[in-house]
């Protein structure tokens, strides 16, 4: 079939197709397990179960919830700009297939290895804020707007930090591209060599994905539901997918940059996993210890997480670049 | 050139309706916010959306009809509202009550003062958006709520207290599962330190924020935790004592700054307070009748009669005029939360629209209470 498929399309397109279906795959699978891990974690570190009812352990309950916001209306309220409303779950859906087109799941599973794969995850990363802004602006409601508003200034606000520590990685790997990056990591993870700028990019990708504590653009306990006040059906679920394949991004992108990508631990290189199975391990991991601090933590008020970001991760995080760019100069 | 667009488009401030329908306004409390971005310029608390009319409904109901009414005003502490009512007309119709009575009824107060405080730390730390605790506290909740339902028969709304008496006597599997949750709550106050009071976040969230001074909290006629943060040791249960609360050895925590914070640890001290309370009532338990001897109706002689107890939210006083027949003429019930409320009207402006949110859970008010 594969061969069919190159044959009609040639190899190229016929790559892009099948990793187009596969990452449509991945993200829906993904988010489903995510939830129902989400889900499960809270139960248990609140003293519940969580789900048990659908499937073992529940772990059909998220399918069974998928099926019902399918079936739900789609409602638009009268007053909000058509165009833009029903136009912002599609472009943040947009952002998270892009950023996926770049992660190496393994050596061999990566849709295109490109030379600037770093810059283009955090290119379309940022389709994110785009489509929270165009989401919460149209809906023209009050608690929307300032969802939308605390979202892009904190985005922006992290996006600094980010970008600061991930320069480090590209200072020490000499390379945008995802692959070399892993490859420069098969003795020591880059985690060792950095292990500041690791949890400054652990803090500001919790950051970036809205996630708590850092979870004010959809505050519930504030603004109702943020920016997805006014959404509903297939549309608020465009919006929950995104945020759960957010959270995988941010987590495969941390694992490539800083955790050895898809290569298994050097003390346990004589096992015949394949390095598909470690990078997952290594994204769920990351994944469960994001999922434990939400269920620990209050949420910081707005003024403070941004005074947070701007008088202590970029300041340090610039430092931290001056400090490693004459490390890496003198070791040479 | 005149301006194309009109005035309104340059208006830098807008209101905001937060409630009746909001996740945080604990029932259906109205605040209608003047906002400059995030900044509350003023803010004005709208009741009355959980209006009964329990004080109307009470001048055509014999005196005993109106008991199940009181614990549905302030649901979170029945039974204090319950022994605030009999106690009252008690007291008009001189009642006399049996000792034991007195033990059960102060017993059951305090441990309806706990699982309210207990609410109140759950739904607050919600608030804060901090979801775990809430569960936390609720599981201890259930163990106040199971021996409660063991004695009262509900859960929440009790109709427990009678003139002269209770509705049931208490047994030793009462007291024994009372006593197992003292020793279970204390052992878990240290979560409760190490999870939220120690926490960066949340202190960040509650020092300094919302503070209501001394001067703010008498004029506006705060009572309960809300006043004793302030700096102001006033409790009914010691300035005006009633029942047993004389012979119990109990302090009253009081704060210095009248912020969040102050509120918050006035509440969690008074939990350990409570404990005591009840440790040393269920010592002191005597034996004796649990039903005093009461008139089948009762008809309290002509006059005015007021009396306050300590509920969970502050001083709560019934205030009831008799014309000598078996209807009260006029029924008013002074409520700690209404004063508590309006503090708001001061201690909002200024502060942002997550403030607010930390704010007003921080005074704990309960909207049918406010309404009636």
């Amino acid at each position: 079939m594969w061969q069919t498929a190159v044959d009609i399309l040639g190899p190229d397109v016929a790559r892009l197709v099948a990793g187009a279906i596969g990452l449509v795959a991945l993200v829906q699978i993904n988010t489903l397990f995510l939830v129902w891990l989400e889900r499960k974690v809270s139960a248990h570190i609140q003293l519940r179960l969580g789900p048990m009812e659908v499937g073992p352990h529940g772990i059909l309950q998220t399918i069974a919830d998928g099926i019902k916001l399918l079936g739900k209306e789609l409602i638009t309220p009268r007053h909000v700009d058509r165009k833009l409303y029903v136009l912002a779950p599609i472009v943040v859906f947009t952002g998270v297939l892009s950023c996926l087109v770049v992660i190496p799941f393994s050596k061999e599973l990566q849709v295109r290895d490109l030379d600037v794969g770093v810059l283009l995850i955090f290119a379309f990363s940022t389709f994110n804020v785009l489509a929270i802004l165009m989401g919460g602006w149209s809906a023209n409601n009050k608690y929307s707007l300032l969802g939308a508003i605390r979202s892009v200034a904190q985005n922006i606000a992290y996006e600094i930090p980010l970008l600061l520590v991930v320069l480090n990685v590209m200072m020490w790997t000499n390379s945008l591209q995802m692959s070399i990056i892993v490859e420069t990591q098969s003795t020591i993870w880059n985690v060792f060599w950095m292990p500041v700028a690791a949890a400054i990019y652990l803090i500001c990708a919790t950051a970036e994905t809205n996630r708590a504590p850092f979870d004010i653009p959809e505050a519930e306990s504030e603004l109702v539901a943020g920016f997805h006040t006014e959404y509903s059906g297939m549309r608020f679920a465009m919006f929950f997918l995104a945020e759960y394949s957010n959270m995988f991004i941010v987590t495969a992108v941390a694992t490539t940059l800083f955790f050895g990508g898809w290569k298994s631990p050097l003390w346990l290189d004589f096992l015949p996993v394949p390095g598909v199975v470690w990078f997952f391990l290594k994204v769920y991991a990351l994944i469960f210890v994001i999922i434990w601090v939400r269920w620990t933590f209050p949420r910081l008020r707005f003024d403070q997480l941004m005074n947070f970001s701007w008088k202590v991760m970029i300041p340090v995080s610039l430092a931290h670049l001056v400090v490693y760019a004459g490390i890496i100069k003198i070791i040479g | 050139m005149a301006n194309p667009l009109p005035e309104s488009a340059f208006e830098q401030t807008y209101y905001l309706n937060m409630g009746p329908q909001h996740p945080s306004t604990h029932g259906v409390l109205r605040l209608f916010l003047k906002l400059d971005g995030e900044y509350i310029l003023e803010a004005d608390p709208v009741v009355g959306y959980g209006h009964r009319g329990h004080e109307k409904m009470a001048e055509s109901h014999f005196y005993e009809q109106f008991l199940p009414n009181t614990s549905r005003m302030d649901y979170l502490s029945g039974l204090i509202y319950n022994h605030g009512y009999v106690a009252a007309v008690e007291k008009m119709a001189g009642i006399a009550v049996p000792p034991r009575v007195e033990y059960i009824r102060v017993i059951c107060a305090e441990l309806n003062r706990i699982s309210s405080h207990l609410l109140w730390f759950g739904t607050y730390l919600l608030d804060l958006g901090g979801i775990t605790p809430f569960l936390y506290a609720f599981d201890d909740r259930e163990h106040i709520m199971d021996a409660l339902d063991r004695i009262t028969g509900s859960r929440l709304t009790y109709n427990y207290c009678r003139f002269g008496g209770v509705a049931k006597d208490v047994d030793p599997e009462f007291a024994r599962a009372t006593r197992d949750f003292i020793k279970r709550l204390r052992s878990r106050f240290d979560d409760y330190h190490t999870l939220v009071t120690k926490n960066v976040i949340f202190i960040n969230r509650t020092r300094g924020v919302g503070v209501i001074d001394r001067d703010a909290a008498l004029r506006f006629g705060c009572t309960g935790p809300v006043l004793r943060a302030s700096g102001v040791p006033y409790d009914i249960r010691r300035a005006e004592p009633y029942s047993v609360y004389p012979a119990l050895n109990f302090d009253i925590p009081t704060g210095a700054a009248g912020d969040a914070m102050d509120r918050y640890m006035v509440r969690l001290r008074e939990m350990e307070q409570s404990l005591r309370i009840i440790e040393q009532a269920l010592d002191g338990l005597p034996e004796g009748p649990f039903k005093g001897r009461a008139p089948r109706k009762v008809r309290p002689p002509k006059g005015d009669y007021y009396f306050a107890v300590e509920s969970a939210r502050g001083a709560l006083g019934y205030y009831i005029v008799s014309d000598g027949t078996s209807y009260p003429y006029r029924l008013k019930v002074r409520v700690p939360s209404f004063g508590n409320l309006q503090v708001l009207t001061e201690a909002l402006p200024g502060t942002l629209v997550a403030d607010t949110v930390a704010i007003l859970g921080s005074v704990d008010i309960v909207v049918p209470e406010v309404d009636r």
